[in-house]
């Protein structure tokens, strides 16, 4: 009993069992449809590549799971979201592919300039994007959403002018390594855990953490025991815009183009709503980054269950919605507080006998 | 205290170059965006010129540009005719403020690219009281009241269906599979929209004759390559033996053909998988020459000549049908890619 109470204690019990729920509902269809009830978690290797639904979750989970560490940080700094992610990848991918194919021009098979100055320059705009955010809640005070509502608007346009408005295709294997297969693992999976990677050690092996999470707190506080929030909200948001970049060049790459249209089309939103799944709150302060991360391949998971249940991508959007209300309604306080309340009565109960 | 005010004059300032940056961004790029924007000083329309005022969808691909570039060539001021291009940049409130433009200006034709079926009852109803005939070209519009436009002009998608299912019956008769049972799956284009409806449709009409034919799945990509890819690789997954894939654009058929080639799998007539496409853009018939696309059924965006004549009959007086589609044709693997590629202009 007490081990029970242990394990759902932990932090990340119920992103891990929000998880597993949408992992279960595999199975159990796998077993009504007569399938393999395992069939879900095989992985093979096929054609000299890793293949099996969950390395699917993880190679399509990439781009969610890269702009979640960024979204966790400026939620915990400014307790407000950064809703021009999307449009700062799909940004940031125009850019990139504009450079190495030449303004005007919408299918080239060699590069114009040197593919890193391309990717360098689609990070740096996009970093460029987070200060202006930054900038705009640290030092003038906006509110987060109304902030960067601007660049949410601007940032696709910009995009789109930036490609003369045009699908710019860059047929060029280097380029599309990226977005494909690095020996039998797809290079997005890489990516997102190397980010994950210096993500982690920066925040454990530094204050910064502490720092993030105590402006998140109470700004004025932390301002007056010596920190300087408005630089620590600046540099969440640089971040958040540094995430966003390479997040969209990941997409970018997959295929090969900067479809502007269509890139990190409202994947703010699964980026805002895997940070909640991970069990952190909306309103900033203490963050959890490990959940956060659950929470975006949480979110993979329910597409890719979607599609295996054969729901059609026109009512797929229902589903997600209910499966996520689930989920949050199972990790909010009065739900918790129920369970609580319910095993305390328990506990009563065995000693009165 | 005068360090943090110079820092905030410093950031202000820089605040203020990004905001000139995207401005002149905006400014530098609009003229070469859009093709040719009505020339507000150099010349008026002569008074016995037809005005049309075009409101185009946007410029999102090589076809659409194609499209643009033909109204362009067709609609030219030694015929007599006096041109506004709109673009409506993927919007349809753009578009409905083109349409309002036009409509002041008392243009004598419109013609409307419509991004979307829906929403245009109002202002086609504006154009109406002020007199303005609308040709709609491409794609359809849902309108109540159907006298709100004068005709349509544009490819007979649910044509190019059933040109795709009778290609493949052909194409498996004359492999001898003509009773095999053959599995397909279907990439469908952005659900409700005015090509996946056609091309779905035309296409089932012909399955309906064939009982040998096993459609596994319906799966939308949203006529987007990386939709395709993750749907394409989905099916792969689920089914281990599909014969036939129906991609209903070719955008889709590129993301697919990738995920098929990652799972290790060969396309075309001696592979495993048969992919048939539609659209039929420069790219995708190079892959119908390599021969990974089977068959790719046009989607003629040479709209503007038809239009012409429809406005010309319309000057004389003549009726006009209400629906109008152009001539389409397709391209498989079997044709001399190379030497229609020469001839054709996009």
């Amino acid at each position: 009993m007490d081990s029970v109470k242990k394990i759902t204690k932990m932090k990340l019990f119920l992103p891990i069992f929000s998880m597993i729920l949408v992992m279960m509902i595999n199975v159990i269809y796998d077993i009504a449809s007569g399938n393999a009830p395992f069939g879900f978690f095989s992985i093979s290797i096929n054609n000299g590549i890793l293949y099996g639904r969950l390395i699917d979750i993880l190679n399509r989970g990439s781009e969610v799971a890269i702009l979640a560490i960024g979204m966790t940080l400026v939620v915990s700094a400014s307790a407000g979201t950064d809703i021009s992610v999307g449009s700062v990848m799909s940004l940031s991918g125009g850019l990139c592919c504009m450079l190495l194919a030449g303004y005007g021009v919408t299918n080239v098979s060699n590069y114009a300039v040197p593919l890193w100055v391309g990717m360098l320059a689609g990070i740096a705009i996009a970093c460029v994007c987070g200060l202006f955010n930054g900038f705009l809640v640290a030092y003038m005070n906006i509110q987060p959403m109304v902030a960067t509502l601007i660049l949410w608007s601007a940032g696709r346009a910009i995009g789109l002018l930036l490609c003369n408005s045009n699908i710019v295709y860059v047929r060029v294997p280097s380029f599309q390594f990226f977005g494909a297969y690095c020996g039998i693992i797809p290079t997005p999976i890489i990516i997102a855990a190397v980010c994950v990677a210096i993500a982690s050690v920066v925040l454990k092996s530094t204050a910064l953490g502490t720092y993030i999470q105590s402006v998140g707190i109470n700004k004025r506080a932390s301002r007056i025991s010596g920190f300087n929030s408005a630089k620590i909200i600046l540099l969440c948001y640089v971040i958040c815009g540094l995430c966003a970049g390479i997040a969209g060049l990941v997409a970018t790459c997959r295929i090969y183009s900067a479809d502007t249209n269509n890139i990190g089309l409202n994947m703010e939103l699964d980026a805002i709503l895997a940070v909640a799944l991970g069990g952190n709150s909306l309103g900033g302060g203490k963050f959890n980054l490990a959940g956060s991360i659950i929470g975006a391949y949480t979110i993979q998971a329910i597409t890719t269950t979607l599609y295996a249940l054969g729901v059609s991508s026109a009512q797929a959007p229902v589903f997600k919605a209910i499966v996520v209300i689930l989920i949050v309604v199972i990790q909010s306080q009065p739900v918790k507080d129920y369970f609580k309340k319910l095993s305390a009565k328990k506990a009563v109960a065995k000693e009165v006998a | 205290m005068m360090v943090r005010k110079r820092k905030n004059l410093f950031l202000s300032a820089f605040l203020l170059c990004f905001l000139l940056l995207l401005a002149g961004c905006s400014n530098g790029n609009d003229a070469a965006i859009t093709p040719k924007t009505e020339p507000e000083s150099e010349s008026r329309p002569d008074e016995d010129d037809i005005v049309i005022g075009i409101s185009q969808v946007g410029s999102e691909s090589d076809w659409r540009m194609m499209n643009t570039k033909a109204y362009m060539d067709t609609f030219t001021e030694e015929k007599g005719y006096y041109l506004i291009f709109e673009d409506g940049q993927q919007k349809q409130e753009n578009q409905v403020k083109a349409l309002r433009k036009f409509i002041l200006k008392d243009v004598d034709y419109i013609v409307l690219a419509p991004i979307v079926e829906t929403g245009w009852d109002a202002v086609l109803k504006e154009a109406q009281d002020a007199g303005i005939p609308v040709i709609i070209v491409d794609r359809n519009v849902s309108v109540e009241d159907e006298s709100l436009y004068i005709c349509r002009v544009g490819s007979d998608l649910m044509q190019e269906g059933r040109n795709a299912g009778e290609w493949l019956a052909d194409y498996l008769e004359s492999r001898g599979r003509r009773n095999e049972k053959i599995n397909i799956v279907t990439l469908q284009g952005t659900p409700g929209s005015t090509a996946q409806i056609g091309r779905t449709s035309g296409f089932a009409e012909v399955m309906e004759k064939h009982a040998n034919w096993n459609m596994l799945e319906y799966q939308s990509g949203d006529f987007t390559q990386a939709k395709a890819y993750e749907v394409m690789e989905y099916f792969l997954d689920t089914y281990d033996d599909i014969d036939v894939v129906i991609s209903e654009n070719d955008n889709m058929t590129f993301g697919a053909i990738e995920a098929i080639k990652e799972a290790g799998l060969k396309l075309g007539k001696n592979g495993d998988i048969m992919i048939i496409s539609f659209d039929a853009v420069r790219d995708a018939l190079l892959l119908v020459q390599k021969g990974e696309i089977m068959a790719d059924f046009e989607c003629n965006p040479i709209i503007a000549p038809l239009v012409e004549e429809t406005i010309q009959k319309l000057e004389r007086g003549e009726p006009v049908e209400k629906v109008q589609y152009i001539d389409e044709t397709y391209f498989d693997y079997r044709m001399d890619i190379e030497t229609l590629l020469e001839s054709r202009e996009y």
